[in-house]
This record gives C-alpha cells, sequence and structure tokens, in this order.
C-alpha cells in the first residue's frame, strides 16, 4: 500500500494546533489541508472582489477563479457541462432547492415522492412541507433487518411510479452505503427523476454523475476537505431548467421591470446573491488537492481503521454496535448497554475524543430501530491506528466510570 | 414533611445526603475520574420518576437527553421542594448538585442564591458541550420561575 499516513496527516495543521485531540467527528464535518487553507486566504489577500458584474480588471479576476472552480467540480463528478454546476451553501440548501423547485413545475398534487428510512432530515423536512402543501404523497423505503433499505419494498413502492426519488448514497448515521447506481437505473426506469444525497458520499469514491445516470447530485465542500458554507448542486441541464428558483435577486436575473422579470440562464438562475467566491475557490483547491493522493489507498486505510475500530468495540460485551460493518463507510454509531449516549460522549469528551451523540439529523431511523440516540464514530483518512487505540483504551475507562 | 408528596420527601431525603457527603468531596477532588464517578453516581441517591411523572408538562427544553423537574411549594413552612428526572447521568448529578444548595429554602433564602454558581463545580462545567451547557440553563431557568424569581 502506498499511502503515507504521516506525510497526510502532516497537511492537516489542526493536528499540530491540538495535539491531544482525537477526532472521530468527520461526519460532521472534516479538518481542512493547508492547500485549501492557502486557496481561501490567497484569495482574499490578492484577489478579493466581488464576481461577474465588476467594472474592473479585479472583478473579472475573481470571476475567473470563480468559474474556474465551476471547471474543477465538473471535471471532477464527470460532469456533461459546467453549466451543471450549480453553487450553494450545502447539501441542505441543495435538497432545499430541490423540493421546492420541483413543486409544481414537475410534482402535482397526487403525485409521488420517495425517500427511504435512513435519510437525513434535509432530505426528509423540505419534501415533507411542501408535499403537504401540493398535495403530493410522500412514500419511505423501510429498512430491512441489517439496517439496510428494503429492497424488496424498494421494488414495491417504484410500481406506484413516483415522479421523484431521493436517496442518500451512505446513511450519515449508521455509515451505510446503499447501492444508489442500481437503485437510480430502477428509479428511471419508471421516469422518475432521480436525486442522490451524497453529503456522505462524495469522500467514497470520485463520482461519475454520467455513470451513476442521476438527475441530481448533491454535496457539502466540508465533507470533502473543503470549507463549511459551499457546496454544489449537480444538475442534468434538461432537468435544471424544470427547477423554480428557491433565492431571487443578483446575478441571477437578466432584466426587470415592474410589469416583469426575465431569469439569467444556468447555471446563474440557481446561483442567487452574492456567492461564497473564497469557499467555491477553497472546495476546488480541495478536490484538486485531494486527486493528488492515491484514493485507493486512502480507502483502504480508512477500512482498515475501521475494522480496527469496530473490532476493539466488539471486545466489549457492554457495547451494542448498530453499525454493520459491511458495506460500511467508515461510520461507527453504538450504545453502551443501558447507558444514554451523551453520558458517553462526555465521558470520552472528558479524555478529549470527539464524537458526536444524539439522533444526527434522522430522528425517524432511530424511532424506527427503536433507540433514543447513538455515539457516533466517523473516521477520516488521516486518523491513524494509534488513535483508534487511544479511542479503544478511553472507551474502557467509560465503562469503568460508569460500572 | 406533612403536606409534601412521597417523592419529595424521599428527594429531599437524598439531596441532605448528597449535600452533607458527596458535595465536599466533589469539588475536593482533583482528578476527574473520580469527580465524575461520584457525579454519574449521584442520581441513585434520589428516585427515579415512574413513568407517570416522565410528562411532557414537566419535561425541560433545550436539553439533548430528556429531564423532569418538578417542584411544590410547601405553603405551610413557606419553603420548595424540587424533584429531578434525567435519562443522562451527567445531567442528573449536576441538577442534584445544584437541587441540594437550593432545596427546602424559603422566598427570602433563595434570593440570596447566585443561581449561576450552583453549577459551579471546577473541572467539570468548563468541560461541558454546548447542548449540556444549553440544558443546564434551561434547568436554571426554570428553576429560578419556580422559585418565583426573575434569572
Amino acid at each position: 500500500m502506498n499511502f503515507d499516513l504521516a506525510a497526510f496527516r502532516a497537511e492537516f495543521a489542526f493536528f499540530n494546533q491540538q495535539p491531544d485531540w482525537v477526532y472521530l467527528d468527520n461526519a460532521a464535518t472534516m479538518h481542512k489541508p493547508a492547500a485549501v487553507i492557502a486557496a481561501e486566504t490567497e484569495f482574499y489577500q490578492t484577489f478579493n472582489a466581488n464576481v461577474h458584474r465588476g467594472a474592473h480588471q479585479l472583478s473579472q479576476q475573481a470571476t475567473q477563479l470563480f468559474e474556474q472552480a465551476r471547471d474543477t467540480v465538473a471535471a471532477y463528478l464527470n460532469a456533461h457541462t459546467r453549466e451543471e454546476i450549480i453553487w450553494c451553501s450545502g447539501a441542505t440548501s441543495a435538497l432545499n432547492q430541490l423540493a421546492f423547485g420541483l413543486m409544481g413545475t414537475v410534482l402535482q398534487a397526487g403525485d409521488r415522492v420517495l425517500i427511504s428510512a435512513l435519510e437525513h432530515h434535509a432530505n426528509i423536512v423540505p419534501w415533507q412541507f411542501h408535499c403537504q402543501q401540493f398535495g403530493i404523497v410522500l412514500d419511505v423505503i423501510p429498512l430491512d433487518a441489517h439496517h439496510q433499505l428494503d429492497q424488496t419494498e424498494y421494488q414495491r413502492l417504484l410500481a406506484l411510479k413516483p415522479k421523484v426519488v431521493s436517496i442518500a448514497q451512505v446513511s450519515n448515521v449508521l455509515g451505510h452505503m446503499q447501492p444508489v447506481a442500481a437503485m437510480v437505473q430502477q428509479a428511471k426506469a419508471v421516469g422518475a427523476i432521480t436525486i442522490i444525497d451524497g453529503a456522505q458520499g462524495i469522500l467514497l469514491q470520485q463520482p461519475d454523475v454520467q455513470q451513476l445516470g442521476c438527475d441530481f447530485y448533491v454535496f457539502s465542500g466540508h465533507k470533502i476537505y473543503g470549507p463549511t458554507g459551499i457546496g454544489v448542486l449537480y444538475g442534468k441541464l434538461p432537468t435544471l431548467e424544470l427547477l423554480r428558483p428557491l433565492l431571487y435577486g443578483g446575478e441571477m436575473i437578466q432584466q426587470v421591470s415592474f410589469s416583469g422579470t426575465t431569469l439569467n440562464q444556468l447555471p446563474y438562475r440557481l446561483e442567487a446573491g452574492t456567492p461564497n467566491i473564497a469557499g467555491a475557490v477553497g472546495l476546488a483547491a480541495a478536490l484538486r488537492w485531494l486527486q493528488q493522493w492515491d484514493q485507493t489507498a486512502i480507502a483502504q486505510h480508512k477500512h482498515q481503521l475501521l475494522q480496527q475500530l469496530y473490532h476493539g468495540l466488539q471486545q466489549f460485551s457492554e457495547i451494542e454496535l448498530i453499525s454493520q460493518l459491511q458495506n460500511n463507510a467508515g461510520i461507527i454509531a453504538f450504545n453502551i448497554k443501558g447507558e444514554h449516549h451523551s453520558d458517553v460522549a462526555a465521558l470520552l469528551d472528558q479524555q478529549q475524543i470527539a464524537v458526536r451523540a444524539g439522533t444526527h439529523c434522522a430522528m425517524p431511523l432511530f424511532a424506527l430501530i427503536g433507540k433514543a440516540g447513538a455515539v457516533r464514530m466517523s473516521l477520516a483518512g488521516y486518523n491513524s491506528p494509534q488513535e483508534v487505540d487511544r479511542t479503544l483504551v478511553a472507551i474502557r475507562q467509560v465503562l469503568e466510570i460508569l460500572s | 414533611m406533612s403536606g409534601l408528596t412521597l417523592l419529595m420527601t424521599d428527594t429531599e431525603q437524598g439531596l441532605q445526603q448528597i449535600k452533607q457527603q458527596q458535595l465536599l468531596t466533589l469539588t475536593q477532588t482533583t482528578d476527574w475520574q473520580s469527580k465524575y464517578r461520584i457525579l454519574m453516581q449521584l442520581g441513585k441517591g434520589v428516585p427515579a420518576f415512574a413513568a407517570e411523572l416522565q410528562r411532557d408538562e414537566f419535561l425541560i427544553t433545550g436539553c439533548d437527553s430528556k429531564a423532569w423537574l418538578l417542584h411544590e411549594y410547601h405553603q405551610p413552612s413557606g419553603r420548595h421542594y424540587w424533584a429531578f428526572d434525567s435519562e443522562a447521568r451527567i445531567i442528573k448529578g449536576l441538577v442534584l448538585v445544584a437541587l441540594c444548595q437550593l432545596n427546602g429554602l424559603t422566598n427570602f433564602e433563595l434570593s440570596q442564591i447566585n443561581f449561576s454558581q450552583l453549577f459551579a463545580l471546577p473541572g467539570v462545567q468548563q468541560n461541558l458541550s454546548p447542548s449540556r451547557q444549553n440544558g443546564l440553563h434551561a434547568v436554571l431557568k426554570k428553576l429560578s420561575q419556580q422559585a418565583g424569581l426573575a434569572h
């Protein structure tokens, strides 16, 4: 394996600043390599100007960097054209734009939308609110005994001919990867518009949206080593054209008079207001930086950490694992039997192990599996076997204190 | 004390024990393991809420774990009593630390209390997560409302 963990880790100043912490909250947000921090800093220090409408060369330079960033993302996703890349603040805003944008134009009263039981609230609640208002039926793919999406039920629900199918590539709670490529093909066969929530999936492997064949793919920059407040809504041009904009004003407008307004073309039509220019530049830097590394080797390293942590946790009879190791993208949800997840997290925090505890913006999933919540540990390529060891020692200490 | 529910009298007994025994140890213990061990076990000294008391009207909103606070004003003596339960042991422990300093006090005595110092355990509060701090703040607000104090 040609992965130099020490060299990879050295890219992240955070670990020098906080050497005592073990950071296992990567599904919430990841640390940023020097290249990303430098790109953002350089933008503000050298090129700062607003994009698209400036009457000066500085604005032209900023626009160029901003649009180059769009090209980088388009290439990373293997999009057909750069116009298919819409900047947004993150996966949540992208999913909100999609739910709002399809109502009335694609979705009419009596139509059906299909999501799954393991979605993040961002892929549930926008649908729920708008569907209620428009008289649209929201169906939910249930889980099977292994906490994977029940594919038999999926077939049955597809037969009801949903107009939209919106599913997460990876569960943000359990880490379970879903067979989205196959599911998208099946949804397309019944004529549905397909949406993949790639928030936790973008890091799995470089997505090829042409191969996936989905109509939309959304992700957040900060979950792939990029800045917060920037994300991407990828869409096929014909389906993007169908979207009703969620926000109006700024570059998205062509011509305004009080008798009517014409909107700009894609991608600008869906990018109201001054965009997060530095964020876009930073995200492009993250993608370029990541491509310098052997991503298969990083994935292998991460999988070894996952196995080490999973088997380590399995050694404790007090621990109840909720995640499965099979098809797992690097997230482990668990509880200590009879204990509240927030007590476990507090005692880990005391030992400077950063985890998350609660329902992780997926309350319906917890209701289904009958748990009040869970502790979630999520791994990244920069984590080390030593950190996993330290975490397991910390767990032993937690068990001692609680006993 | 007559006129108080059994839950309140049992809780009062437990709180007195915490005040006389564990509170001092808690403030004097320096290693975090012992401190948290005591804190996490404090809840065992007072009665847990029966299912019928885990009602939404007693629920404190703002906690990441569920927590219930009950208040009774004992008219004959003019004293305030509380009972508390939470799904999370650490929240229960911290709130009991506060309650053992408040329980059975009169309006005047309560008005002399610095509520913001009630959870001040050296080496604990600064390490609480934002959501847990919010939860404690919510408990504090409810407590002072019930005590008839503006906080």
